[in-house]
């Protein structure tokens, strides 16, 4: 068994340190032939502005960049080979304004790459990115290429988005995030208000969830007095487990107010990572694997608590009593107010840790088909890797499933505790 | 295919950020308003119901053992009061009989002394008769030898000395 286990983990490193290198390969490689994109081929004689974004190279496959790929979101819903699902763009940049548009309006055409610039917008691999220039013109451009090049700087590479319009090379940046510049990101020259890939799908998650339950509570009503039936029988127990198993062991007599909120969060966390298990439309968006939404959720957690917290529980967390004064104030109160700020934070990490980390480790799988086959150039070896990954796949998306239902449980669970803790009345000894 | 490494999903975007909270703010709000209050409305009246039918059916269980251990204390009772009769009747029966076999007793005594009595009656009529009969014959015969004895004069007058001796003797 042993033996077995560590056979599979050898496959899989192995499977890594070929991705590893073949991405090390991918630096090393000259100018690409811009082959499948418009535009003037003398052009690139006369920039710097790298390798083309999204051009198939022979033998060339990175898993971990596909599947970091696949798990983000994206502007524009791919269904299938060229064809893509345009959805609304909402963007603004400061000293330009808004822009409303749709992704169709950058003639999406190979690999998620415009051919078109809009107001300075450029679609890049699906994802909305802007000219640095502000003084690039408004209007639709032509986009002859999307480049990339890797730049060192500060002992990490960075990766620089470039576009070729007009015989130029012009920079792109990404949408503003607020990671601080920790994570790459940071404020940049636009904000991205779009229903994104991930937007519409939590929308049509959202609402799918409303009229299973609806359907529930009609049919609750309308059939009063009477035994459960059909859906109204498969939703009742969930809500009977979170209220007798969640609820009311962990806030206790006033656990009524907190339903609907973990009730909410529960279905909602619970929705959003089944339907990012399906791997094609209407899923394949990793919601819950996305901080964004994970943030959200925590510090609505965090907000409930502090709103229902009590007198008791902040004497206990700033002023423990039965405590030596000098321990109070360099160990326990700061610790304690640490806690405070800590608890939505591994409850948003926690979940968006679990639901990427199994997303990834079922990309990687399916991407040993590619890294076998050589990315298409080996028959028998793409058939090994078939082989190989089925299993896997089937495995990991079967603990996927189970962990849909563990994080959904686990993050209602401790926001449970965590406002019955802010609840709790003195006890008398 | 070539994908270039961008680990977007851990960096927070504001897009992402107001739209989840607007979703699921409107989620929360309709879902509460919608679907969970009247699920936990019908759920704690169903369960309200069934406690109250559970409660019921114990009342109706109790109510009902108690009606049977009544039956059961009734039942024993009439048995008790039928077992008295049965034996006041059989004390009765037999005082009955005894009486009645005293009663036989005395009148079959009585028959019996009647009947000895009248034997002896009977007897003594018949001893009566008979001492009579034979006194008859007996002085039929005196008569008839007297008469053939005494037909001669001294004769008669030695039987009369005789009889007269006789007589003397008494």
């Amino acid at each position: 068994m042993t033996a077995f286990r560590n056979f599979w983990i050898v496959l899989i490193f192995s499977g890594l340190s070929v991705a590893a290198f073949s991405q090390h390969d991918n630096t090393q490689q000259g100018h690409p032939k811009g082959s499948g994109q418009t535009g003037n081929p003398d052009a690139e004689a006369h920039h710097d502005c790298g390798h083309l974004v999204g051009e198939t190279v022979e033998g060339e496959f990175n898993a971990g960049a596909t599947a970091v790929h696949h798990i983000s979101d994206a502007n524009a819903i791919h269904l299938y080979g060229h064809a893509y699902l345009h959805l609304p763009c909402i963007l603004y940049a400061p000293g330009h304004g808004w822009t409303l548009t749709t992704t169709s309006a950058f003639h999406a055409h190979h690999h998620g790459n415009g051919e078109v610039s809009k107001d300075g917008y450029v679609l890049v691999e699906g994802s909305i990115m802007r000219i640095k220039d502000p003084a690039f013109a408004t209007g639709e451009h032509p986009i002859e290429g999307v480049y990339h090049k890797e730049v060192a700087a500060g002992g990490k590479t960075k990766t620089i988005f470039s576009v070729v319009t007009g015989g130029e090379c012009k920079e792109l940046e990404a949408k503003t995030t607020f990671d601080g510049g920790v994570m790459g990101g940071g404020i940049t020259g636009f904000y991205d208000f779009s229903i994104t890939r991930n937007v519409f799908t939590m929308f049509l998650t959202a609402l799918l969830l409303f009229f299973l339950f609806r359907s529930a509570a009609t049919a609750a009503m309308r059939r009063e007095g009477q035994a459960p039936k059909g859906i109204q029988n498969f939703l009742e127990p969930f809500y009977i487990f979170i209220r007798d198993e969640v609820a009311k062991p962990s806030i206790g007599p006033k656990y009524e107010k907190y339903m609907p909120y973990l009730l909410s969060a529960f279905f909602f966390i619970l929705g959003l990572n089944l339907i990012g298990q399906i791997p094609f439309f209407p899923g394949s968006a990793n919601l819950t694997g996305n901080i964004s939404v994970t943030i959200v959720l925590a510090v609505l957690t965090f907000l409930l608590t502090m709103l229902s917290s009590n007198k008791h529980f902040w004497e206990h967390t700033l002023w423990m009593p039965g405590i030596p004064p000098v321990l109070k104030i360099f160990i326990l109160t700061p610790v304690e107010i640490l806690g405070i700020f800590l608890k939505p934070f591994t409850l948003l990490l926690r979940l968006f840790a679990n639901i990427t980390a199994g997303h990834i480790v079922v990309l990687c799988f399916v991407g040993l088909i590619f890294i076998f086959g050589g990315a298409g150039t080996s028959i028998s070896g793409t058939i090994t890797g078939a082989l190989t990954a089925i299993p896997l796949t089937l495995f990991m998306m079967a603990l996927e499933l189970l962990v849909a239902f563990l994080q959904a449980f686990i993050f209602t669970m401790l926001s449970a505790t965590y406002i019955g803790m802010a609840l709790e009345e003195p006890h008398h000894h | 295919m070539l994908f270039l490494v961008d680990f977007s999903v851990i960096k927070p975007e504001p897009g992402l950020l107001i739209w989840t909270t607007i979703i699921f703010g409107l989620f929360w709000f309709l879902m509460s308003r919608f679907a969970f209050k009247p699920i936990g409305e019908s759920l704690k009246k169903r369960e309200l119901d069934i406690q109250n039918s559970l409660d019921e059916a114990k009342k109706a269980r109790e109510e009902m053992a108690n009606l049977q251990a009544e039956n059961e204390k009734l039942l024993a009772q009439a048995r008790e009061e039928r077992s008295q009769i049965l034996k006041e009747a059989k004390e009765a029966k037999d005082e009955i009989i005894a009486e009645a076999k005293e009663r036989a007793n005395a009148e079959y005594k009585r028959k019996v002394e009647s009947a000895l009595q009248d034997i002896e009656n009977q007897k003594q009529a018949a001893l009566v008769a008979l001492k009579n009969q034979a006194g008859q014959m007996a002085i039929e015969i005196a008569e008839k030898v007297l008469h053939k004895e005494l037909s001669d004069k001294n004769a008669q007058e030695a039987y009369a000395k005789s009889l007269a001796d006789n007589i003397k003797l008494n």
